[in-house]
């Protein structure tokens, strides 16, 4: 068992007792919500007579099922339309913040908290959303929860929990030009495989990490689920301090000094004792591609899809599955692998500093004649942001799409979907089969740069060739 | 509450790794307010592309209470939907090689017991109940066992869930609420709850 970690620390700081089936009872210091996972949540409130025990400490936004064209009310989708009538009519209820459109501060749930400041380190965050491990980047313990314990932490602002393992990932040397976060979470789930972080936090650490910028780090920490880990944390530094002061949420000057000596106290011991320990080399970092229908199916670039025979015998029933399913062959190029739509967004990878990288490909650059390219901002905050850059400019001036703030293709509850068999190459998170809207749709997982230049080329192609000198 | 400590009832053999909560129910399903009627729409496209041959609408499967699946079963989204919808088609129990974290815990927040078997159990089971699909197994949480027929083995659920079946403690809703006071005081003690933000 762990001991002297920054999850331990934060566990038993929110303690509240133990369980007679022998599980923690868990307080949650932020709850976020919105209209996909709450809904259900809160019927059940109203059929057990339950109130929300902590209004102030519960937030919401309407982020999954938002159109990223015209987002005039009621929506064309009367199931959407009854969806977010739904969310508001319970956050007004019940007292909850509700960041709705046009709110200025609407967005992808995983990029607003942190952008508002309302992530802080050393917090427990619960989310009816498996990416909520995001907000691990600032040295929260937070987690993805079902509708039930949505219910729970709504009622009680506690979990019934088991504790989880620790295992440390260490990450050393500087990242090669035209690898980014996105292909260190890719390199990891490669290696540990998708079901390696069952029964696990894990611990981001090492000079490559510490190097991150926070929103490097968010995009690490995001995929922690599709490695199994249901949470991912790195230890707080500078370089989170310096991201959080001046926020909306942030804590005031006059508090800041004692902040900064709590959350330092948390961050694992020097001597701290880990179930596991894993440790990578950036420098064995390639831009990565996922060719299957799990995160874990990427390659190298410059990489062949495996063969059946160079993978372990447990891999083979999924990875024939998925020759089948995304029409590619065993042993050809990645690279060279036409594609249709390109989608740059989502919680992984919607933040400012991934719009900057993919405009920088794009700049003065066409999109392909049969791509459909289209850009989509984490959040309200995030689109005024770019576009007082100038990055809009870049992205349509090329034959990119500049839409609204909203989860879209990656899951595809909205309009935005793919067509038929369709192939895109996607900044989001999953490549499961049927993900981004149309049952027989393939999704190529990759970063923000390599899907700007997969736009300009019209197939994938190694992003390192089209970074400007 | 309800204690949960045995399920009997036929099985139904669904074989694959890595069986994402995207794959049991779509996200277009998830446009809803209730979880009415996702019974219907599990395994949606999967069970388009197969044209009737998924073992979902397999005639012999119908009135099948025990599912039997292989490694990392239900990984992918948080959905409750995805737990919500299998047990609304008719399944009350879970047999499988290994589950992911957050669905095993909607799971049991509802109240439906999702243990493992080694691999050769899960193909063994799978195996016998495509020859004998009228055959009943009986999953017992008190004795920690599977059995079929003449088959008998050992399957595995950490402690704390499987007292909150055995013990009835599943919904753990009311035993949360009940500890107003605890709750408070942890609160009082996180010197974030305290603290004025910036903008106040």
């Amino acid at each position: 068992m762990s001991t002297g970690t920054l999850f331990d620390k934060v566990w038993d700081l929110h303690t509240v007792g133990t369980l007679s089936s022998g599980q923690t009872q868990l307080f949650i210091g932020l709850h976020l919500i919105h209209e996909v996972t709450s809904p259900q949540a809160f019927a059940m409130l109203r059929e057990r007579q339950l109130q929300v025990m902590f209004p102030e400490r519960t937030l919401a936004t309407v982020d999954h099922i938002v159109p990223t064209d015209s987002q005039a009310r009621p929506f064309v989708d009367r199931l959407a339309e009854e969806m977010i009538e739904a969310l508001e009519t319970n956050c007004r209820e019940h007292n909850i913040t509700f960041y709705n459109i046009g709110s200025g501060s609407q967005g992808i749930v995983h990029v607003i908290a942190p952008e508002q400041g309302l992530t802080q380190p050393g917090m427990t965050i619960a989310c009816g959303d498996s990416h909520t491990s995001t907000h691990g980047a600032f040295g929260a313990i937070a987690f993805g929860i079902g509708t039930s314990q949505v219910r729970d932490v709504l009622a009680s602002q506690t979990l019934a929990l088991a504790k989880l393992k620790v295992r440390r990932i260490e990450i050393n040397g500087s990242l090669p030009p035209g690898v980014y976060a996105k292909d260190v979470t890719l390199h990891v789930i490669r290696q540990l495989g998708v079901k390696g972080g069952v029964g696990y936090a894990y611990e981001y650490a090492g000079t490559t990490i510490e190097a991150m910028s926070m929103e490097e780090r968010m995009t690490v920490c995001n995929m922690s689920i599709e490695g199994g880990a249901r949470c991912g944390y790195v230890n707080p530094d500078a370089v989170t301090y310096d991201y959080l002061r001046g926020r909306e949420f942030a804590p005031g000057e006059t508090q800041w000094d004692a902040a900064v000596a709590w959350w330092e106290n948390l961050r694992s011991d020097a001597d701290a004792d880990y179930d596991d320990v894993v440790v990578f080399e950036a420098a064995d970092i390639p831009p990565t591609v996922t060719w299957g229908i799990t995160p874990g199916q990427g390659i190298g670039v410059n990489e062949q899809i495996p063969t059946l025979e160079s993978l372990p015998a447990g891999d083979r029933a999924i990875a024939e599955e998925a020759y089948r399913y995304m029409e590619l062959q065993p042993g050809t190029p990645i690279q060279g692998t036409k594609i249709d739509v390109c989608f740059i967004g989502s919680c992984t990878n919607g933040r400012l500093s991934d719009l900057r990288e993919a405009a920088k490909v794009v700049q003065g650059q066409k999109v392909a004649a049969d791509v459909t390219a289209f850009v989509v901002p984490g959040s309200e905050q995030v689109k005024v942001a770019a576009e007082s850059e100038g990055l809009d400019t870049i992205f349509e001036a090329a034959g990119f799409e500049w839409r609204e703030a909203g989860c879209s293709m990656c899951l595809a509850m909205n309009p935005d979907k793919l067509q038929g068999n369709q192939i895109s190459a996607s900044s989001s998170n999953r490549n499961f089969k049927g993900r981004q809207g149309s049952s027989s749709g393939r999704t190529l997982l990759m970063s923000p740069a390599m899907v700007a230049t997969a736009a300009i080329a019209g197939r994938v192609e190694d992003v390192r060739h089209h970074l400007p000198g | 509450m309800t204690s949960v400590t045995t399920v009997s009832g036929r099985g139904l053999p669904l074989p694959g790794n890595d069986i994402d909560t995207d794959r049991i129910i779509p996200a277009r399903f998830l446009r809803c307010v209730t979880f009415d009627g996702l019974g219907e729409q599990v395994f949606a496209d999967d069970r388009t592309q197969l044209k009737g041959e998924h073992a979902f609408d397999q005639p012999p499967y119908q009135d099948a209470e025990l599912l039997v699946v292989n490694r990392n079963f239900g990984c992918g989204s948080s959905r409750e939907h995805a737990p919500q919808a299998i047990t609304r088609w008719g399944i009350k129990a879970l047999i499988g090689e290994s589950f992911a974290e957050i669905f095993f815990g909607n799971c049991v927040a509802m109240g439906v017991p999702c243990v493992t078997v080694s691999a050769d159990v899960a193909a063994t089971l799978q195996a016998q109940i495509a020859a004998q699909p009228q055959q009943p197994l009986t999953l017992d949480l008190n004795n920690l066992t599977v059995t079929m027929g003449e088959l008998s083995a050992p399957v595995a659920i950490d402690n704390g869930p499987r007292q909150m079946f055995v013990g009835g403690t599943w919904d753990a809703c009311g035993q949360l609420v009940s500890q107003a006071t605890a709750i408070q005081a942890t609160a009082a003690n996180l010197p974030y709850v305290n603290w004025q933000r910036r903008s106040a």
